[in-house]
């Protein structure tokens, strides 16, 4: 609730279009729930975000897009035991069609 | 300084259904929010009886009955599959019914802020007669009961928290001040669920380990409850309240606070008073907590499976100075997030796993087991949170490739061997590395495990005081029987240092 109420604040005042959301969840279903509540609004009507479309730019950090565009020593630093961890498949798909689906930017 | 051991573990859960409805924070909220919601509407028919929280894998994993070797050679999910012949009682503890846990709030209440109607107490009374560990001193305590009228005003005039039971009010608990919220009858409430629940896990690790109640001399509560008044909200002390109610009458103790990783630091802070001669008995307990009753509720419904978190945990371990057999803390091997460590789980593992091994020249492989927070993924899988051991588990082989100890091939093989399924209960601080201790002590005795890793962790942004995260682990290994020396040297070697004198006096002396 309290990270739903804070995208929404940043996203209006820096302008939806200036705004990117990476998302660090571990598991690909809660991740592809957050991505669809910073696009699509909030599925479970329960925070900030119910019924408010932001279309936001969404990213997982394990997703190329991400991955390509930061330091490489400090993506390994900070991601790359995470990367080997995570069912990194099934969260790009999920994140990555929610993205596609709703993002308007 | 010398090292301390775990010479016992006690594990004892209650099934609290009624308490799920009414005191679980999921649903006390959803009745704030969303009063005629379809979810409150039929919580009930979701609920378990005790048989079936009784019959339930899991928990008849964590008092003792089952070992986490009988639970991994049972492919998951684990509530479709009862055990069989389960019994109450295991050699842990046990798993004590809800109308006897009230009778016990009851008992551990010295304020006369519990009341229970006429009714229920004779029922209880006879039920908890026959507990072996509740002596006729402490059933004396229920006395007669109330009328239930006076109840019903106290809860209808004087916003005292009604007790439920089968869904009928069987009594209720005060407010301990009339304005004052840190003594309103909800903390009043939760305050003694953990209290009991402690104390009885208290009682359990008395009668398993023998000790004489005499013998303890410190105690440390471990819960992520906060008692005291408007003037100081977590003055605590829990531990001296539990202490008195289990006959420790020789025996201080306080409070050690830090979300779920209380119980880690616990255990480094009771291997370091008994390391330090300090004391020669340390007691940590702690009670477990109603407000993450049905913390998940909304998600097991979703998916048609009954409510799994309706019990209220706790446990209990004994500290001791060496006693040549027990298991012994290396309070030498501790690993901690600090300040400075940083938020990337990389960053987390290292702390808590490599560092503490480097110090002691030992490889991720070198631990036969690592005990994370044993969440049960029954219960986090369908709340969407995934199986939490595995995860961690999984972190922890990563890391180990990472560093060259393991081939990446070799992860699952890694897991299979140094991990374990989860079987604690989510009531926050009960799943966090403790769990385990009780099997270790006799997997680290039989040889079957030489080393082991217990690792706490714990969120503190929770608090609001802070973003940080933290963590504790600390090693337990096998006992090779030598005492240490550090209380001073043997006559034997006293004698030996005069000899010696003597011979080069007398060398001396002829050289002259």
């Amino acid at each position: 609730m309290e990270n739903q109420k804070r995208v929404k604040e940043l996203a209006e005042k820096y302008g939806l279009e200036n705004t990117i959301v990476v998302l660090g969840g571990a598991e690909a279903e809660a991740a592809g729930l957050a991505a669809e509540t910073v696009t699509a609004g909030d599925p479970t009507y329960a925070g900030p975000l119910a019924g408010v479309s932001l279309g936001l730019r969404v990213y997982h950090a394990v997703e190329p897009e991400f991955k390509e565009s930061v330091d490489p020593e400090v993506y390994d630093e900070q991601i790359g035991m995470m990367e080997m961890v995570l069912d990194v498949d099934s969260i790009i798909e999920e994140v990555k069609g929610m993205r596609e689906q709703y993002s308007k930017y | 300084m010398s090292n301390a051991v775990i010479k016992g573990a006690s594990y004892i859960l209650v099934h609290a259904p009624d308490m799920v409805v009414h005191n679980g924070t999921t649903q006390t909220t959803e009745k704030i929010l969303n009063s005629n919601s379809e979810y409150l509407k039929n919580l009930r028919n979701s609920l378990r009886t005790y048989e079936q929280a009784v019959n339930y894998l899991p928990n008849q994993v964590y008092i003792g009955n089952k070992t986490p070797e009988d639970l991994k050679a049972i492919p998951q999910p684990w509530v479709d599959k009862p055990v069989e012949g389960a019994t109450r009682n295991g050699k842990f503890g046990e798993i004590m019914p809800e109308d006897e846990f009230i009778g016990l709030m009851k008992i551990v209440d010295v304020f006369d802020l519990v009341k229970l109607s006429k009714e229920f107490t004779k029922i209880i009374k006879t039920k908890l007669s026959n507990h072996p560990l509740i002596s006729d001193e402490l059933v004396s305590r229920l006395k007669d009961g109330e009328e239930f009228n006076d109840i019903n005003k106290l809860i209808s005039e004087q916003d005292a928290e009604p007790l439920y039971f089968d869904n009928n009010i069987v009594g209720c608990v005060k407010r301990a001040h009339d304005i004052d919220q840190n003594l309103s009858a909800h903390v009043i409430f939760e305050n003694l669920v953990s209290k009991a629940s402690a104390v009885l896990a208290a009682l359990h690790l008395i009668d398993k380990t023998k000790i004489n109640p005499d013998d303890i001399e410190y105690v440390i509560e471990c819960s992520e409850e906060a008692c005291g008044d408007m003037n100081q909200r977590g003055g605590g002390n829990f531990a001296k309240a539990i202490a008195e109610f289990a006959g420790l009458n020789n025996a201080s103790g306080s409070d050690i606070r830090g979300f779920c990783a209380a119980p880690t630091h616990a255990l480094i802070s009771a291997a370091s008073l008994v390391g330090a001669n300090t004391f020669k008995n340390v007691l940590i307990v702690s009670g477990g907590s109603t407000a993450k009753l049905g913390m998940n509720g909304k998600d097991h419904v979703k998916k048609g499976l009954p409510i799994l978190e309706d019990v209220v945990g706790g446990f209990a371990v004994l500290v001791s100075e060496n006693d040549g057999e027990s298991p012994i803390l290396r309070n030498d091997l501790v690993g901690r997030h600090t300040v400075g460590t940083g938020s990337s789980p990389q960053a987390v593992i290292t702390s808590l796993v490599t560092a503490p091994l480097d110090r002691g020249n030992l490889k991720i492989t070198d631990i036969d087991k690592y005990s994370v927070e044993m969440q049960n993924p029954d219960i986090t899988k369908p709340a969407g949170a995934g199986d939490v051991p595995n995860a961690n588990y999984k972190m922890i082989a990563a890391l180990g490739v990472k560093r060259g100890e393991l081939e990446r091939t070799q992860i699952n093989e890694f897991i299979e061997k140094h991990g374990m399924e989860g079987w604690a209960p989510t009531q926050g601080h009960i799943p966090s590395g403790v769990p385990y201790v009780g099997f270790a002590i006799d997997d680290i005795k039989s040889g079957k495990v030489k080393k082991a890793m217990i690792i706490g962790k714990g969120s503190l942004f929770l608090g609001r005081m802070t973003n940080l995260f933290d963590g504790v682990s600390i090693v337990i290994e096998n006992n090779d029987g030598r005492k240490e020396e550090s209380k001073g040297i043997s006559e034997e070697e006293i004698r030996s240092f005069v000899a010696e004198a003597m011979r080069d006096f007398a060398a001396h002396l002829l050289e002259e």
